[in-house]
């Protein structure tokens, strides 16, 4: 009876006793959503187009913050120093096609994957060489102040972050599935032999997509980095976007920020008015649990593609 | 066929190719040339090395040794795309579509060479961009009309059945407009109907486009009912060529196929 009460009855209770706290929360998780959304896109970008997950996502993120963040602190413009970090990225993009993927076309998934995890290792090593290993201070001039919507306190960063996310989720569809190179893209991952069969040029798609996911990379840096600083830990929130990436399906783009909504609200509905019953701090693997047992029922994600298999 | 079929020059010459991976020969001496305009087809046994040749001629594999020239170029060693931007387009032996895609998807990404404007341009799908994506959409569409496959444009072809699959796979190299298809196979594992159909098709494309075409094929009969010159292989190594008949009638190709006693 006890049970029954601290977790099924005393939470429901909690959020009807507040609704507007409620409603609070649950924008917090979305917000903290659209921020798991951001670096689950990257994530995506490189699955639709080569198949491979992309284990160094995270550590782009922290190779492009940091490198935005060393330009600024040589005071170099704000915009300039953003087209010079995009124009870095392109150059990775551009090695890891000519050093790493250029060698390894029709190999299995998992050596992808492998060489992943050491472009990793090389991207956290090189952005502390470069840039060294301080917690540093990234602030590109948006508003922090909070204000009132109808009683709801609504951060304006936060807000910003939203707005960037929906519209660079609204241009990645319009480029996947509706222009030739999105279908030039698509064919990529579904078949590198036919692919070139019809003449699709594999390197220049790959550099296409790995600059895209690297320009990605940079907005969700300036946007972790402006809330929390540029460190280390931003490698970890890539760890983050895997329960968002299995929720929304690999291969979507609208999943990954479905996803990432989804998770942001449970974490902080979960943590405010279950945490007690717990004994507190579930955010931090609830959203795992829950991918887990979403897994059980729909191993392809929310929005990713039916898996076909004529037998 | 009544129709007077216009057979030109040399189009393709395969010149002293041979093919090994590591210690196993795979093609050993070839040489052989296709005229434009003509159904040459290569056959043989198993393992024969048909479709190391294929492959060789769109650039998959880099021969070891010898040449071979396409409209005058010569090369031994060319990139796929390379292949594919000069005109050559094929089809697999194991269906290589674009399984996820819809049929229309899947022909348009054939049209792909034929984009002008650059990527990004395309990238915007924006003004001249949106004009030629159209102007394609119209080409793929006449290929879709030309092999009767209207009815499954907006299927994913991962559900379609095997023979529709490789109409499907015949209709995106179309689009390419080649000067030159490569098919392997194209009628392995359908029914009757189904390989007259295809036969069909074929014709149809060598009369209308005046389409050069290569053609790897296991079914004796068809092959000697549609193609012009045929080339036997067997181990790697060319042992006869000619029009159906002589062939038919070449003592070492019966040999390969049905066997010889040895005392």
């Amino acid at each position: 009876m006890e049970v029954l009460n601290t977790f099924f009855i005393a939470p429901v209770l909690d959020m009807a006793d507040s609704p507007i706290f409620l409603l609070e929360v649950i924008i917090g998780g979305l917000m903290a959503g659209v921020m798991y959304s951001l670096v689950a896109l990257g994530f995506v970008l490189i699955y639709k187009a080569s198949g491979v997950f992309n284990y160094a996502q995270g550590a782009m993120v922290l190779f492009a913050a940091l490198t935005l963040v060393g330009l600024l602190d040589n005071h170099v413009p704000l915009i300039l120093a953003i087209i010079l970090t995009m124009i870095v990225m392109v150059g990775v993009a551009f090695l890891i096609e000519r050093y790493m993927l250029r060698h390894l076309v029709n190999q299995a998934q998992i050596i992808l994957f492998m060489a992943t995890i050491g472009l990793n290792f090389v991207f956290e090593g090189a952005g502390q060489i470069a840039w060294g290993s301080n917690v540093k201070k990234l602030d590109v001039g948006i508003p922090e102040n909070s204000f009132e919507v109808g009683g709801v306190l609504i951060n304006s960063f936060d807000l910003f972050a939203a707005v960037t996310a929906a519209v660079l989720v609204g241009v990645l569809a319009i480029f996947f599935q509706k222009t030739s190179v999105g279908r030039a893209l698509r064919a990529v991952a579904d078949d590198h032999q036919a692919a070139l069969s019809v003449g699709i040029p594999l390197k220049t798609i790959w550099i296409i997509v790995w600059s895209v996911s690297g320009f990605v990379a940079l907005v969700a840096g300036i946007m972790w980095g402006g809330k929390a600083g540029v460190q280390f830990s931003l490698v970890l929130i890539a760890l983050k976007a895997l329960p968002v990436l299995i929720l929304g399906g690999f291969e979507s783009v609208p999943g990954a920020i479905i996803g990432g909504l989804l998770i942001g609200v449970f974490e902080k509905v979960s943590e405010v008015y279950w945490g007690p019953a717990f004994g507190g701090a579930i955010e931090g693997w609830f959203a795992y649990m829950a991918a887990l047992v979403f897994l059980m029922f729909r191993p392809q994600g929310l929005f990713g593609e039916k898996i076909i298999e004529r037998v | 066929m009544s129709q007077e079929r216009r057979i030109g020059d040399v189009i393709l010459k395969v010149d002293n190719v041979s093919l090994a991976f590591g210690g196993v020969k795979a093609l050993t001496n070839i040489t052989f040339d296709v005229c434009e305009g003509e159904v040459r087809s290569i056959i043989g046994p198993n393992g024969a090395g048909k479709s190391s040749m294929l492959n060789c001629i769109n650039g998959f594999y880099k021969p070891t040794e010898g040449i071979i020239t396409f409209k005058g170029e010569s090369h031994s060693q060319m990139e796929t795309h390379q292949a594919a931007s000069q005109g050559i387009a094929r089809t697999f032996q194991n269906i290589a579509l674009f399984k996820g895609m819809t049929t229309l998807d899947n022909v348009m990404t054939g049209r792909n060479l034929k984009m002008r404007k650059n990527f990004l341009w395309q990238s915007l799908y924006y003004g001249p961009a949106m004009r030629e994506e159209l102007e394609h959409r119209e080409a793929a569409e006449r290929v879709i009309d030309f092999l009767e496959i209207e009815s499954i444009r907006k299927t994913v072809v991962g559900r379609l059945p095997y023979g529709l699959q490789k109409r499907v796979e015949l209709a995106r190299a179309l689009a390419a407009e080649p000067d030159m298809l490569l098919l392997d196979e194209p009628m392995a594992g359908m029914n009757y109907e189904e390989k007259e159909d295809m036969c069909r098709y074929i014709l149809d494309v060598n009369d209308e486009f005046g389409t050069t075409i290569v053609l790897i094929e296991h079914d004796m009969s068809v092959v000697m009912d549609i193609s012009d010159r045929v080339v036997v292989l067997d181990y790697g190594q060319k042992i006869a060529d000619g029009d159906p008949d002589e062939v038919r009638a070449n003592q070492r190709v019966i040999d390969a196929y049905l066997g010889v006693q040895h005392d």
